[in-house]
């Protein structure tokens, strides 16, 4: 079958199998291998994009269940060469280790911060507790989501 | 708009500073083995055994041969042709790729189906008929021994049992003796339950060989690049020229990417086969179910004091499940790892330890979950038998730990298990704890909380770990000696490069290395680049694991690059037209003594060694250096951690409301990197104490195959932990640092468990100690966790 979609701003058309998971179509079809796989039960949450505006694991749902929709990825954080404030707190307050998590962690703060500028730890903690980091301990990937709220317009890396 | 503050520079040796790994990562664009892509590549699937222990009667692969993009099933049968269907094991027994007579474990590689695509793959899978004798499955540990049981290893021949190995450590007669006049014996049977690493990237590889030039290349989740090229070559008999292992960015690894598993040769063998490359990726059911678990010891532990407090003797009984097959990656010496450094953190008068191993229908593994070689185990049990012994002295915890820890000069320590602990200063980290912790305002707020029904516990532990293997005439790996390579080289502008043996997993390797090289060379790190994972492209060494790449790779790194110092010297000499003797270093420069003026940076020196200067007798141009560095004893990392939990009195559950973790790994050469090292492995520990278990029913099916099952702590579980450290240097290692990686993890669990019974007044129960564990233990009737809820 054909789906049709945008991806970071792109729209894209291919022809996949109907059973086709939108996790291996973003990885496989359209090479965007930030977003990983992890689980397949929906645990993990290391394959987290935005469809719609809205985080999913896009390890349980159908590529052909995305068609007409918007998704967006970790590869769109950075926009006209500019890094996300969540991209760069992540590095500022060594929020990733491994950085297999990371790129789900990032989606999900950044939806986080536009529902809630300035949410506090528990509110973070909250926001990514259906998501697994096996390296971290947690705290400095909510340290690095603090540090976006606290500079939402950041441009400059300043690794 | 808000700017970012302008960034302190990076500084030109140790101290905090960020990842150079980080800005590939924050934009997706890191390099797993599962993003791999090459033209014509295949995509191979493992089908697995239903059963624990059943006997292969047939297997019709037919009907998935037939299927259209298939292009290759492989069974044991076609393997053993090759030679290939058993390899050695890391453990002196062998382990099957593809079974041939038998499965032993649920999960176990049966037949391989290499497609053009992953879903075919899977799909022909679903297509091949195996036909099982179901046979009865021996999954306790404490039956495999009996008379009678089934005998899972009929393939090694003349074998009548489920036995491995007898191992003991320690003096038996001394120990008996001072138990005999002992005032206080408090004895305990503990489990260290089955756990697992699962690291958030499965295992996989891909495999290509070309036929042309003879070249096997091979990507791959692995932890140890060299020591997997050496073993492929002894094993399939390639020759190891011809044989190339990359290992990309690995997605966390804590041990579970030690070993060679069937689905790397089998990649190989699809390749080979079909001539195009070949990707196997795992999947988290696979993963948890098949590779190398962590943990299972049936222990018996014996504690025995004066009146007063004073510890004077320890020992214990292991029985250790390993499984179907011995694969336990560690040194050959130790079957059972560094498990007789049990004696831990005190000053006793005797201790003995035995060890006994048993085959049983789970997968193989052992040594793995950043356990450094077992002491993980080792450090549960004392700290879990000292809190019993303090519940039968009827002593606060913290008072019995202070009175028993080995004092600072006692150092260098031989203990009674043969280890000599490089250095340290318990004390003074307990009471560091301690402070953070506020611990006698904590006992306080608990007896309020008692008082009220409210149930709080207060749980400590001491914890010394023993990283950083070899020295290598005493350990070594299937032959292969502990030691690593490391190469420096400065380019003739001035800009480094570092190539190790050893391979990050996420700690850090490419900022950590670069430091060092900075301190040492005054170069800046952000000009160092650190080349790993490539084992073309780097020397030889045995790899990252038993938190072993600092004390050695890194020891490595220092000793090449003062060597490059000191050919700097020689040449700065011949620039400066002065003695050498005459020159002093300060980071980044030789000058002339009395005369500082008079200099040459080591950038200027790199120029001069590639041209057209003329260098002293004896001095060759260029200016690089190697080192294989032979540790001469491992490094004894140390901390005191304290956890305060609530328990809900009406359902069990544990909340960890604080984690007091003050660790001594010696000088940080970066801060923020140790700091994370030490967050994850707490999370390890509460996740192993609370929440993970790989149980199995009677029948052998495993019962914590995905993560709706086997359950890893979530940002919710995990407390804001609260760090603290002490510096005590090894006087060993060139730059007196430790190592770090499985420190956290090694200390953290039992001053989880300790801290949950404390909550509920009961001396042991078994992890993970879940609402329904607690609540049973609360009853009086703690359940075996390693089996189904009976």
């Amino acid at each position: 079958m054909q789906v049709t979609m945008t991806v970071n701003g792109d729209e894209v058309t291919r022809e996949v199998e109907p059973r086709l998971l939108l996790v291996h179509f973003v990885r496989d079809h359209l090479g965007l291998t930030g977003t990983h796989w992890g689980c397949d039960t929906s645990n993990c949450g290391t394959c987290v994009l935005w469809m719609d505006s809205e985080p999913v694991k896009s390890c349980t749902v159908l590529a052909a269940m995305a068609h007409g929709r918007d998704i967006r990825t970790v590869e769109g954080l950075e926009r006209n060469g500019e890094l996300d404030p969540v991209q760069v707190g992540f590095m500022e307050e060594h929020g990733l280790q491994c950085g297999f998590c990371t790129p789900g962690m990032m989606m999900t703060a950044r939806w986080l911060l536009d529902h809630n500028p300035d949410p506090d730890e528990g509110e973070i903690r909250e926001a990514i507790c259906g998501q697994i980091c096996r390296c971290t301990g947690y705290e400095n990937i909510v340290k690095a989501i603090r540090w976006a709220a606290e500079h939402p317009a950041t441009a400059e890396v300043t690794a | 708009m808000t700017t970012v503050e302008e960034a302190p520079a990076n500084p030109i040796g140790f101290g905090r500073m960020k990842r150079k790994e980080d800005p590939r990562f924050i934009r997706g664009k890191g390099n797993y083995v599962d993003d791999m892509q090459l033209p014509g590549m295949l995509h191979g699937a493992v089908l697995r055994s239903t059963y624990a222990h059943a006997r292969i009667r047939s297997i019709d692969t037919s009907a998935a041969e037939a299927h259209p993009k298939v292009k290759a099933v492989i069974t044991g049968a076609l393997l053993e042709t090759l030679g290939l269907a058993w390899i050695p094991s890391l453990s002196h027994d062998v382990i099957a790729v593809l079974a041939t007579d038998k499965v032993r474990y649920q999960g176990q590689e049966v037949a391989f189906v290499v497609a053009e695509d992953h879903y075919s793959a899977r799909d022909a899978l679903e297509l091949i008929e195996v036909d099982y004798e179901p046979l009865p499955a021996m999954i306790d540990a404490k039956a495999a021994l009996d008379a009678g049981a089934p005998i899972i290893r009929d393939d090694i021949e003349g074998k009548t049992d489920n036995h491995i190995f007898d191992w003991e450590a320690g003096d038996r007669a001394s120990t008996e003796a001072v138990f005999a006049s002992a005032d206080v014996v408090v004895e305990q049977d503990m489990l260290y339950p089955r756990v697992h690493p699962a690291p958030m990237e499965t295992c996989g590889s891909v495999a290509y060989m070309d036929k042309v030039t003879g070249k096997l290349t091979i990507w791959c989740t692995t932890q140890a690049p060299h020591a997997h090229r050496t073993l492929y070559a002894l094993v399939a008999g390639l020759p190891e020229h011809k044989i190339r292992i990359v290992s990309p960015d690995i997605g966390g690894g804590f041990g579970n990417k030690v070993g060679i598993y069937p689905g790397y040769v089998l990649s190989v063998v699809g390749s080979i086969v079909t001539g195009k490359p070949v990707k196997w990726m795992e999947d988290r059911s696979e993963n948890l179910m098949s590779t190398s678990f962590a943990r299972d010891y049936h222990m018996h532990g014996e504690i025995c004091s004066t009146r007063d407090g004073k510890i004077t003797g320890l020992r214990v009984k292991v029985l250790a499940d390993h499984g179907a097959f011995n694969n336990t990656a560690q040194p050959t010496k130790f079957p059972a790892g560094f498990f007789h450094i049990f004696t831990g953190s005190y000053d006793l008068q005797a201790a003995h330890c035995e060890v006994t191993g048993v085959y049983s229908n789970k997968a193989p593994g052992g040594v793995a979950y950043a356990c450094s070689f077992r002491v993980t185990e080792a450090a549960y049990l004392v700290e879990r038998m000292v809190d019993c012994l303090a519940d039968e002295l009827g002593m606060d915890p913290a008072e019995l730990r202070m009175k028993n820890l080995l004092k600072p000069e006692q150092f260098p320590y031989t203990c009674h298990t043969g280890w000599v602990y490089d250095s340290g200063d318990y004390p003074r980290a307990l009471q560091k704890a301690m402070d953070i912790a506020g611990y006698a305002d904590l006992r306080k707020e608990q007896v309020e909380k008692r008082a009220r029904g409210e149930l709080m516990g207060i749980g400590i532990s001491f914890f010394t770990e023993t990283v950083g293997a070899g020295p290598r005439k005493h350990m070594d790996i299937l032959g292969l000696g502990m030691a690593d390579g490391a190469e420096v080289r400065v380019h003739p502008t001035g800009k480094a490069v570092v190539r190790l043996s050893v391979q990050t997993q996420g700690q850090g390797h490419e900022t950590t290395f670069a430091q060092i090289v900075a301190e040492e060379l005054g170069i800046s790190p952000d000009d160092i680049d650190v080349v790993h994972g490539d084992t073309d492209n780097t020397p030889f060494g045995l790899g990252t694991y038993g938190s072993r790449s600092t004390p050695v790779s890194g020891a490595a790194v220092a000793v090449a690059s003062r060597r490059v110092r000191d050919k700097a010297r020689l040449i700065a000499g011949a620039m400066l037209e002065a003695s050498p003797d005459d020159l002093e270093w300060e980071k980044g420069r030789w000058f002339v003594k009395g005369d500082p003026a008079q200099s040459k940076t080591i950038q200027e020196i790199a120029l001069a060694s590639h041209g057209p200067l003329e260098l002293p007798e004896g001095v060759e141009g260029h200016l690089d250096a190697s080192c294989v560095y032979d540790p001469p004893n491992l490094t004894y990392p140390f901390g005191a951690y304290i956890c305060v939990v609530d328990v809900d009195p009406g359902t069990g559950q544990v909340k960890v409301r604080r984690f007091i973790a003050v660790d001594d790994c010696g000088p940080r050469i970066n801060p923020m990197i140790v700091e994370g090292q030490i967050h994850g492995g707490l999370a390890d520990g509460v996740g192993m104490a609370l929440m993970e278990v790989i149980a199995f029913d009677e029948e052998g099916n495993c019962l914590g195959g995905s993560f709706m099952d086997y359950l890893l702590p979530t940002s919710i579980e995990c407390p804001k932990w609260e760090l603290g450290e002490t510096v005590t240097p090894s006087p060993h290692h060139p730059l007196g640092v430790k190592g770090v990686g499985e420190s956290a993890t090694v200390g953290s669990p039992a001053a989880v468990v300790n801290a949950v019974l404390d909550a509920i007044g009961v001396r042991h129960a078994d992890m993970p100690l879940t609402p329904a564990q607690v609540w049973r233990t609360m009853q009086g009737s703690p359940f075996r966790t390693d089996l189904a809820i009976q």
